[in-house]
C-alpha cells in the first residue's frame, strides 16, 4: 500500500445526498476508507495527513455508472478494460457496470471470472459485470443466471439486443427472483422501428432518414412493466428515452410495481435536431456537416418534447438516476454514412458537465444530480458505495463548478473519440478522482469563471 | 440563331448565372429562386446545342467526371455522361457491383482512391441518405447528387421545372399535384421544395401509409426546411381539380410487401392517373412522370403516352439540365477554385 494512505480533504462543499450533507466540510480518509466527514476540524487533527485543499470545489462521493460498454473482451480497438476505467476517471466515476455484449458474451462464469481478474489487474476504478439474460444474447434460452450471481454479475441484461421473445422476458424475470438481481432490457421493438436510425419525426423526413417512432421505445417498456408487475421481480429500464415510457413507469410505480430507470446525459441535454451537425441549430437547408453520425444511438435523440418530459421525471424521481451507456465506436464505424453508422456515444468523460447545465439553469437541483449518479445508483445495486460514510470504499469525486472547458475528444482517456459535443464549451468540469483512498486521475482546468 | 459548333456559345456570354460559386449540388434547398432562374436559362442554351447535327462544344475539355452509381440507374446514368461528353469532358462510369466496393472496400476509402486521382466533378447515386454530404467531406471534387435515399434529386427537380416553365411560363402561381409514393420518393421531395421556390403550390396526395409520419406543416421547421406551404389533400380528385401539372410517381412492390399498401391494384383503382381523373386538371395541364413507369399501376398506358404527357420531353431536358448543372459547376472561370496541394491527398 501506497505511503500517504491518510487524506485530508479540506473545505471543500461536501455535498453527500444519502447521509444528508451539503455543507463546507472537511473528509478524512485513512486506508483507502471514509474515516469521517466533519464541520469544524483542528487544524492540528491533520497530523500525519496529506492535506488536499478543496476550496471551492463541490466534494461528491465517487459517481457509480450502472450502464457503460468497455468493450473488452472481443473489440479491444474501441475500448479496453484499461482505456475504458481511465475514461470513467476522468469523468469521475469510480464505479463502472461493465455490459456483457462483449466477445464472447458476458454468459458463463468464466467470461464473468475474467473480465473481473483484468479489472483488477489493468482497471483503475472499480468494475462490476453485468451478466447475459439470454445465451449469446441471442434472446433464445436463459442464460445461467445462478451461476452468474455466484461469479458477481449486478444484474443481467441483453443490452445492444432487446429481448424479443415476450415469454422469455417474462420467464427470465420469474427466474431472476432466484437470485433478488434486476432484469435489465433493452427496450425497442424492431418491427415498430422499421428500421429508423433516427427518431420519426420532421427531421428525419427532412434529410430522408428512416425514423424510429417513440411507440418502438413505449410499447415495450409498457410490456416489460406489466410482466414485471406479474411476476412481482426487479425490473430496471435503461436509457429510458420518451414521454410515453415515463408515464407507464409512473404509473407502475405508483402501483406499487418493482421498478428503476436510468436515462442518459445526452436524451437530457440533446435531441433530435443535432442530426444536423450544428450542434442544435436547425440550418434552412441541410449542409455538409448534416447526417452527423455522432449523433447516431439507440434508443435515438428525441424530440424537445421528449427531453423536457426526462429532465422533469429526473428531477421528480421518478427516473431514479443518471448512467452513460458509454458506448465507444472506432472511426470505421462512425466515417461513414448514417446509414452504416454504429449507434452509440462515447460518454463518460462529458457526463457529468453535460448535465452539470440543467443546475446552472434550474431544471434540477445540484443535490438530485448528485444523489442520481451516487446515492440512488448504490442502492439499486445495494452495495455500500455512493456515500461519504465511515467504512465506505473512499471514492471521491471533486468537481469545479467554475472551470471553463472544450470538449476535445484528441485529449481523451477514452480509446475512442464518438461524441457529438466536440467543441462543446462546457461550465463545470471533474477534476480530481480519488478511488479507495488514491488518486486515479487530477487535472487543473485551464480557464475558471471567476465573473 | 444559326451556330457553328466551333464559335464561341451564346451561354457563355450570358450573364445567365446569379449563381453564387459553390462547389456542389446536393439539393435544390439551398438555392435561391433566382439562381434556379439563371441555371434553367443556361439549360436553355444547352438544350440549343443538343439539337445540332454535331452535338459537341469544349466548355469542359481536359476534365474529368466519374459517375458513380451505387443503385441501378439506366436513364439518369446516362443522361450525366451524355451531357459531360456533350460538353468535352473525359467521363469515366463506375457502378458500384463492378467496383471494388464489393470486395469490401468502405466507401470513405474508394472515395480517398477518386481523391487521389484528382478529379473535377464526381456524380454520385447511393441509396443512403446523406452519402454524397459524406463524400463530399473527403474529396476535392464537386459533387453532383444523382439521387441519395429517399432524400433527393436536384436534376430531376431541376429538369422538371424547366419542361414546366418551357410550356406553361411563370411557374409561380401553377397548382402542381404530386400523387402517390410521398415517404419513400426523393424525386417528390426535391420537387416539393423547388416548385415551392418558384412560388408554385404543391398539392400532395397518397395513401396514409406513404405519408412520412411527421410533416408538422405550420412549424418553424417545416417552413424552414422548405416544406411548409405543402398541401396534403385527402382524395387524389381533389389534388388534381384544376392542376396546371398532374405528377404520378411511380409505385414499387416493395411497398406492398412492408405492408404499406394491400396491392399494387387497389393503388392503381384510388389513385392511378387515368383519362378520367387527367380530365379533372386543366385543359393545358401537363402530364409529368420521374420515370421509369408503371402502366396500369400509378399511371394508365393512355395518359402515359397521351397529348399532354410530356414524359420524352423530360428525358431530352434532363440532358440539357445536366450540362448546366456540370458546366456550371466546373467551367474554369465558374467553380469554386480548388488548391491542390501538390502530393497530398488530403481535401483542402
Amino acid at each position: 500500500m501506497v505511503a500517504r494512505n491518510k487524506l485530508a480533504i479540506t473545505g471543500g462543499r461536501v455535498i453527500d445526498p444519502g447521509e444528508e450533507i451539503d455543507q463546507i466540510s472537511d473528509v478524512l480518509i485513512s486506508n483507502g476508507r471514509i474515516e469521517k466527514v466533519t464541520r469544524k476540524t483542528d487544524e492540528s487533527k491533520f497530523d500525519g495527513y496529506e492535506v488536499i485543499d478543496a476550496t471551492g470545489m463541490i466534494i461528491s462521493p465517487g459517481f457509480i455508472d450502472l450502464h457503460t460498454h468497455l468493450r473488452d473482451p472481443g473489440q479491444e480497438w474501441k475500448e479496453t478494460i484499461s482505456s475504458g476505467t481511465r475514461a470513467a476517471a476522468s469523468g469521475g466515476f469510480t464505479t463502472v457496470c461493465a455490459m456483457p455484449n462483449t466477445d464472447p458474451v458476458q454468459d458463463s462464469a468464466s467470461t464473468v471470472e475474467d473480465v473481473i481478474r483484468r479489472a483488477a489487474l489493468d482497471g483503475i476504478v472499480r468494475v462490476l459485470p453485468i451478466g447475459a439474460i439470454s445465451v449469446g444474447q441471442r434472446g433464445n434460452q436463459l442464460a445461467p443466471m445462478g451461476e452468474l450471481a455466484d461469479a458477481g454479475v449486478i444484474g443481467f441484461s441483453d443490452d445492444g439486443n432487446p429481448v424479443e421473445d415476450a415469454n422469455l422476458m417474462r420467464q427470465a424475470l420469474a427466474y431472476s427472483a432466484e437470485v433478488g438481481l434486476p432484469v435489465i432490457n433493452h427496450a425497442e421493438d424492431k418491427k415498430i422501428a422499421g428500421g429508423g436510425v433516427m427518431t420519426a419525426g420532421l427531421v428525419a423526413t427532412r434529410l430522408g432518414l428512416a425514423g424510429a417512432p417513440n411507440e418502438a421505445e413505449t410499447a415495450m417498456v409498457a410490456r416489460d412493466l406489466y410482466l414485471a408487475e406479474l411476476t412481482e421481480t426487479r425490473l430496471h429500464i435503461p436509457h429510458i428515452s420518451t414521454i410515453g415510457s415515463i408515464e407507464v413507469l409512473r404509473s407502475a410505480k405508483d402501483r406499487g410495481v418493482n421498478v428503476t430507470a436510468e436515462v442518459t446525459p445526452h436524451h437530457l441535454t440533446l435531441n433530435e435536431e443535432w442530426v444536423f451537425g450544428l450542434k442544435g441549430e436547425v440550418p434552412s437547408s441541410v449542409g455538409l456537416q448534416s447526417y452527423d453520425t455522432n449523433t447516431r444511438v439507440n434508443p435515438p435523440l428525441r424530440s424537445k418534447a421528449d427531453v423536457g418530459a426526462l429532465v422533469d421525471a429526473l428531477r421528480e424521481g421518478v427516473i431514479d438516476i443518471i448512467a452513460t451507456d458509454h458506448a465507444p465506436h472506432a472511426a470505421t464505424d462512425k466515417v461513414c454514412t448514417y446509414n452504416e453508422a454504429a449507434p452509440g456515444i462515447n460518454a463518460l468523460e462529458t457526463a457529468f458537465s453535460s448535465v452539470f447545465v440543467l443546475v446552472d439553469s434550474e431544471k434540477i437541483s445540484l443535490v438530485r444530480l448528485i444523489e442520481s449518479l451516487t446515492t440512488r445508483p448504490a442502492s439499486i445495486l445495494g452495495r455500500d458505495l455512493g456515500r461519504l460514510r465511515k467504512g465506505f470504499p473512499a471514492d471521491v469525486t471533486f468537481i469545479d463548478p467554475l472551470a471553463l472547458w472544450v470538449v476535445d475528444p484528441s485529449t481523451f482517456a477514452s480509446k475512442s473519440v464518438n461524441t457529438p459535443l466536440a467543441g462543446v464549451e462546457m461550465t463545470g468540469q471533474v477534476v480530481r478522482t480519488i478511488y479507495q483512498g488514491k488518486t486515479v486521475f487530477q487535472s487543473q482546468p485551464q480557464v475558471r469563471n471567476n465573473g | 440563331m444559326a451556330q457553328q459548333s466551333t464559335a464561341s456559345p451564346s451561354y457563355l456570354e450570358q450573364d445567365a448565372i446569379a449563381f453564387q460559386p459553390r462547389r456542389h449540388l446536393l439539393d435544390v434547398d439551398d438555392l435561391s429562386a433566382s439562381e434556379i432562374s439563371g441555371l434553367l436559362d443556361t439549360a436553355k442554351g444547352m438544350l440549343e446545342i443538343t439539337a445540332r447535327d454535331v452535338r459537341k462544344t469544349p466548355a469542359l475539355r481536359g476534365k474529368t467526371i466519374i459517375t458513380m452509381f451505387f443503385e441501378n440507374s439506366t436513364r439518369t446514368r446516362v443522361s450525366f455522361e451524355q451531357a459531360g461528353k456533350i460538353l468535352g469532358a473525359d467521363v469515366i462510369n463506375i457502378t458500384a457491383s463492378a467496383s471494388s466496393v464489393s470486395k469490401g472496400e468502405s466507401l470513405l476509402n474508394t472515395v480517398k482512391t477518386l481523391q487521389a486521382m484528382q478529379i473535377d466533378a464526381l456524380v454520385v447515386r447511393h441509396p443512403h441518405s446523406g452519402a454524397p454530404y459524406f463524400i463530399s467531406n473527403h474529396i476535392d471534387a464537386s459533387i453532383v447528387n444523382a439521387g441519395d435515399g429517399t432524400h433527393a434529386h436536384p436534376t430531376q427537380s431541376i429538369l422538371d421545372l424547366f419542361t414546366v416553365r418551357a410550356h406553361l411560363g411563370n411557374i409561380s402561381g401553377k397548382k402542381i399535384a404530386i400523387i402517390g409514393d410521398i415517404l419513400y420518393s426523393r424525386v417528390a421531395r426535391s420537387d416539393i421544395i423547388a416548385f415551392q421556390k418558384m412560388g408554385a403550390e404543391v398539392v400532395v396526395s397518397c395513401p396514409n401509409t406513404l405519408l412520412p409520419d411527421e410533416w408538422e406543416l405550420g412549424s418553424t421547421l417545416a417552413l424552414e426546411s422548405g416544406f411548409g406551404g405543402l398541401r396534403l389533400v385527402k382524395s387524389v380528385e381533389e389534388a388534381v381539380d384544376g392542376a396546371d401539372v398532374v405528377m404520378p410517381l411511380r409505385i414499387q412492390k416493395e411497398r406492398q410487401d412492408a405492408g404499406r399498401l394491400p396491392s399494387l391494384r387497389e393503388y392503381s383503382v384510388r389513385w392511378g392517373i387515368n383519362s378520367q381523373k387527367m380530365a379533372l386538371a386543366n385543359d393545358a395541364a401537363l402530364l409529368l412522370h420521374p420515370g421509369p413507369m408503371n402502366e396500369g399501376v400509378e399511371i394508365s398506358s393512355e395518359v402515359a403516352h397521351g397529348a399532354q404527357s410530356v414524359v420524352e420531353e423530360q428525358v431530352r431536358n434532363g440532358v440539357a439540365v445536366r450540362m448546366a448543372v456540370l458546366y456550371t459547376l466546373c467551367a474554369p472561370g465558374n467553380s469554386v477554385p480548388v488548391i491542390r496541394n501538390a502530393g497530398s491527398s488530403e481535401p483542402n
